[in-house]
């Protein structure tokens, strides 16, 4: 046992870490609405959009792919992207509502560092997105979308858990500016559709670059265009060492600026009162 | 080693909400073992002086300690001598009274074996052993409000905050309540903050604080405000201290 002016032991911190996860866990088990939306957002792109628009949108032979591909499975890792985009947004958007109900009060009244427990709410939120998408790579089974080696699935998953970390940063950094429930409809907006859209995860980039450059640098500075292309070439058991370096350095960035705007000392909620 | 320090210590705390002034130049002291009792109307400045001292946001102004902790520079310290209890309702509704209990223990280092043999001990001694397994959304209100109580005492804090604890809840419901933390005070030796606009939650024996408009107008026991200022109750010290009128009852 430590003293009770001391520091936490490492025991201690891997408790609170286990429950934080333990308990995002559970809500999502009481939350099968919640569940079967995430599958079923995607599953509609696969399915609807996918299947009409593999006529019209021809796909070349581009990295990683080595043979033409299905319009389906240049999707699935932008489908992949969303689902996590998704997630990361309504943890932001879980955040805000705990911090209406008083719950996010009660997480940073515990003794451990906030830093601390920031990042074990990430990580929460960053396990329940993967479970969701490696419940899409399931069906997506049965439709014939699959990494060209079992091991696809295995070496995605560093991909999906940096790019979690990504979203979850981005939509804490964002649940700190958001007061009112109501502005998730404006995420959805202005967050969403358009890294969404402006991404890879659609139409390969050339293809873009075709009719706008313009709209190809938007693209290409986009985070979301490089978890897509991170998770597309981790799937083929591929590294792109550019999506790597952007994901990780968008991270930091969105990481660094959340813990800030929870920094008692500097953040933004002293602005807000309440 | 000297006297103890105080449980609270406040000390020429001051906020600002842009040019709105919330608190200024608060102090006082809350007294180890003692039941104190933070009086103020809606707007008073306490729901910002509970943020600050539970350490939502930090204090720009003045100085915050717990047993003698500062609460901005060894915040573990102090916060881990601390047990809450927020105005709003913060037990997972889904979650079963144990599961919000080992989610609340985690929070401080304690494993899930010893968050339910404090938890069921408190609860039985509190006669609501019986509604460990039941989910959180069962319980009536004032049940929540006792549980949330038991939760905040499950670290075993020497100082427990109560944020308007009784709001909401029907007569009955709120004398159980004041009862169940009184008694604690007694036996536990434990600190109490009790935030209220409701006079009626005041007895002669408790030291109170007495905020209006962000300032501390009196600090004192009960019966010496009164004294000071010539009054028979202490809703009629607060009237005149204030000038407004407090609420009687819910």
């Amino acid at each position: 046992m430590t003293s009770e002016t001391s520091g936490f032991t490492a025991r201690q911190y891997a408790i609170c870490l286990s429950g934080v996860v333990w308990r995002e866990a559970l809500r999502f088990l009481h939350q099968r609405e919640r569940f079967v939306s995430a599958l079923v957002r995607p599953l509609v792109w696969l399915f609807i959009f996918a299947a009409g628009f593999r006529q019209v949108l021809g796909v070349s032979i581009i990295p990683p792919y080595e043979t033409y591909v299905l319009y389906e499975v240049y999707i699935t890792p932008g489908l992949m992207a969303m689902i996590q985009l998704f997630n990361g947004m309504q943890s932001s958007l879980s955040m805000v509502y705990d911090r209406e109900m008083g719950n996010m009060r009660t997480l940073l009244v515990s003794p451990f560092p906030r830093w601390f427990l920031l990042g074990a709410k990430l990580l929460a939120g960053v396990a329940v997105s993967i479970l969701q998408v490696y419940a899409y790579l399931i069906i997506a089974y049965f439709w014939e979308i699959e990494p060209p080696t079992p091991l696809g699935y295995l070496a995605v998953l560093p991909a999906l858990a940096l790019a979690g970390l990504m979203f979850g940063a981005l939509g804490m950094l964002l649940s700190s500016a958001i007061k009112q429930l109501e502005n998730f409809a404006g995420v959805m907006n202005f967050v969403i559709f358009p890294m969404f859209f402006a991404s890879s995860a659609l139409y390969p980039l050339w293809r873009v670059q075709e009719s706008s450059p313009f709209l190809y640098w938007i693209c290409l500075a986009n985070p979301f265009t490089h978890a897509v292309e991170l998770i597309r070439f981790a799937f083929y058991e591929k590294i792109s060492w550019e999506s790597l370096a952007a994901v990780a350095a968008y991270t930091t960035v969105f990481a660094v600026g959340a813990l800030i705007a929870y920094d008692p000392a500097k953040g933004m909620l002293t602005r807000k009162g309440g | 080693m000297s006297a103890e320090p105080p449980a609270l210590e406040v000390a020429h705390i001051g906020h600002s909400y842009g040019a709105r002034r919330a608190l200024d130049d608060v102090s006082f002291s809350v007294a180890p073992g003692s039941f104190t009792v933070l009086l103020g109307l809606n707007g008073a400045g306490k729901s910002t002086l509970f943020s600050l001292v539970t350490r939502l946001y930090a204090a720009r102004e003045g100085k915050i300690e717990i047993f003698g902790h500062d609460v901005a520079r060894d915040s573990g310290a102090a916060l881990r001598r601390l047990g809450v209890v927020f105005q709003a309702r913060t037990l997972d509704l889904e979650l079963s009274v144990m599961q919000n209990f080992v989610y609340h223990a985690a929070l401080h280092g304690i494993g899930p074996a010893e968050a339910k043999r404090r938890g069921l001990s408190l609860l039985e001694r509190a006669g609501l052993g019986d509604r460990a397994e039941d989910k959180a959304r069962d319980l009536s209100g004032g049940q929540m409000r006792r549980v949330e109580i038991l939760r905040a005492l499950l670290h075993e804090p020497r100082l427990l905050l109560l944020d308007e604890p009784t709001v909401g809840l029907d007569i009955k419901a709120r004398a159980d309540i004041l009862a169940q933390v009184r008694e604690l005070v007694a036996e536990r030796n434990l600190a109490v903050l009790w935030t209220t606009h409701l006079i009626d939650e005041v007895e002669p024996t408790d030291d109170v604080i007495v905020l209006h408009q962000g300032k501390v107008l009196a600090a004192d026991r009960s019966t010496n405000i009164m004294a000071a200022m010539r009054t028979e109750t202490i809703g009629a010290a607060f009237e005149r201290l204030t000038g407004a009128k407090a609420r009687d009852a819910a």
